[in-house]
């Protein structure tokens, strides 16, 4: 790919000139609202601009009914202001339509925003507002755990994935963590203590999994055109895009599937995001996947078109998904290290992707000055979204 | 003291043989499980009643190690809860259910599998909850 901005044939190029992280963990007396608000401040000062500069925003969460509230300790200022729920990929959709606001022209800097404080242990609803029977949750089938075991030992016997692979994944992240002062689990563990830990779908492991927790992120965004107003360190968000399941994916929540199989919406998404940016999976220089738990990444990495199904089992082993590796992935500890505060998980993954593209990652930088970043989120019940970003 | 299933309309019953109950589009053929009133493949509303095939093979499976959050599982918590498996079996050419099995241990993926009615919980007032579950075939 040929670097810089470029004009494209339709509408306007959008660029991220501030991202702002409240830290992920758990903050007890503090809401997610003030750390929404937290996140906001941080995104702006690193933009250089005011609240009263914003001109609309959209936010993300999946606990607050209306992030929108934020404004009552940012400033009433009357925008257009719009709040999204989209599972776990929330934030890819805040992110869209903040892109696509700019892009048809409707307004020429604005925010996304995500928020979430989530009680520990895995998440639950009532089965029938995703158009899934009663007994299917009485049952204790309706839980998203057990679809991530079912998938990934399904992908081991398919591809010859080994359960040391998946330890081996869950402990880059959590000593990616270390290194990152936002993180939820700062704690480096062992292979053993990984592979160790209490069984809960087989052959995932506690350590293995993430866990809800608390968090807040926000992204400023502008026409690409008016960037340099803003930062000497623009990065181009050249695709955001969100696509959900078709007939015959292998989804979360499906009480049955059909006998005809297709790709999931993590594929579609990202050959949609590949084709828009006109960028490769080549071209991609440091990558954030949803490791919702270490499976997850191992397929998402194969999903999104870094290699092909079984070539894990040795990427790994090389340890080619490190920080220094050929595909750094989830160099701030993913979701593993960080935890899912859902409305700001996606929107933590680009501000690490900003970071890393300016070179400004501290102690996580990847050493071989990326280029071009990729994120991905997934989530019940089948929706998935990317964005790729370049400088 | 009664045996009552966990849902009506999911399985044959009372009987020696049940049979899952599911859906065949008219104007597709696609099968679903559980019915459903519309077809999910080409948007017809005309769906007919289909049982199901009592064996098939194992397709995805995996164990369910910790009480899931209730609600809206219902079924035995604390010390009472016994982990379980979980997967989707392939019946016939027809359509894949998710499912209980019968067991966590010895199971591989493409194993043949069939239909049991197997006790789930007990309710209020001392009924046993019956559910359908697959085992591996002797």
């Amino acid at each position: 790919m040929q670097g810089g901005y470029a004009q494209r044939e339709h509408g306007t190029d959008v660029a991220i000139v501030g991202v702002g992280l409240h830290p992920f963990g758990r903050f007890a007396g503090v809401s997610a609202i003030e750390m929404g608000a937290i996140a906001v401040r941080s995104a702006l000062a690193d933009a250089g601009v005011a609240w009263r500069d914003i001109q609309f925003a959209f936010a993300g969460s999946y606990e607050v009914d209306n992030p929108d509230a934020v404004v009552a300790l940012l400033g009433l200022t009357g925008i257009p202001f719009n709040n999204v729920y989209n599972g776990c990929a929330t934030a890819a959709s805040s992110l869209t339509l903040a892109a696509n606001t700019i892009r048809l022209g409707e307004h020429d800097l604005g925010i996304a925003i995500g928020m979430d404080k989530h009680l520990p242990g895995a998440f639950s609803a009532d089965p029938r507002l995703y158009a899934c029977p009663s007994w299917y949750g009485e049952l204790g089938q309706f839980v998203t755990t057990k679809f991530f075991g079912m998938k990934i030992n399904k992908y081991m016997h398919d591809h010859g994935i080994s359960a040391a692979t998946l330890a081996r994944v869950a402990a880059k992240s959590y000593r990616n963590g270390a290194l990152n002062p936002n993180a939820f689990r700062r704690k480096p563990l062992s292979e053993e203590q990984i592979l160790g830990s209490r069984m809960l779908n087989f052959p995932l492991t506690q350590y293995m999994f993430c866990a809800p927790d608390e968090g807040a992120a926000a992204v400023v965004l502008c026409r690409a055109d008016q960037a340099h107003r803003y930062t000497t360190q623009p990065i181009y968000l050249r695709a955001s895009a969100v696509r959900t399941r078709r007939l015959g994916a292998f989804e979360v929540h499906s009480p049955w599937l059909p006998i005809e199989q297709t790709a999931g919406p993590t594929v579609d998404v990202s050959r949609a995001a590949y084709e828009t940016a006109g960028i490769g999976p080549e071209d991609v220089d440091v990558i954030q996947l949803q490791d919702t738990d270490a499976g997850a990444e191992v397929i998402h990495l194969a999903e999104n078109g870094f290699c092909a199904d079984g070539d894990q089992e040795k990427l790994v082993a090389d340890g080619e998904l490190e920080i220094g590796g050929r595909l750094p992935v989830n160099t701030d500890g993913g979701l593993l290290a960080n935890g899912e505060p859902i409305g700001a998980s996606g929107l933590r993954q680009v501000h690490e992707v900003v970071l890393q593209l300016r070179g400004r990652a501290g102690d996580r930088q990847v050493p071989s000055k990326p280029k071009v970043g990729y994120t991905q989120l997934y989530g019940a019940p089948g929706v998935a979204g990317v964005s790729i970003l370049s400088l | 003291m009664a045996r009552v299933p966990v849902a009506q309309g999911i399985f044959t019953w009372p009987g020696d043989d049940p049979r899952l109950i599911g859906s065949r589009c008219v104007a597709c053929g696609i099968v679903t499980f559980p019915a459903q009133g519309s077809c999910p493949r080409c948007a017809s509303t005309e769906m007919a009643e289909h049982l199901l095939p009592r064996r098939g093979r194992l397709w995805a499976w995996t164990t369910q190690e910790f009480p899931p959050p209730s609600p809206p599982y219902a079924g035995p918590t604390g010390d009472a809860f016994v982990p379980f498996g979980v997967g989707y079996v392939e019946l016939a050419d027809e359509v894949k259910v998710e499912t209980r099995l019968t067991q966590t241990q010895g199971l591989r993926i493409g194993m043949d599998m069939e239909l049991v009615l197997v006790p789930f919980r007990s309710d209020d007032q001392g009924n046993e909850i019956v559910t359908f579950a697959f085992r591996p075939v002797a």
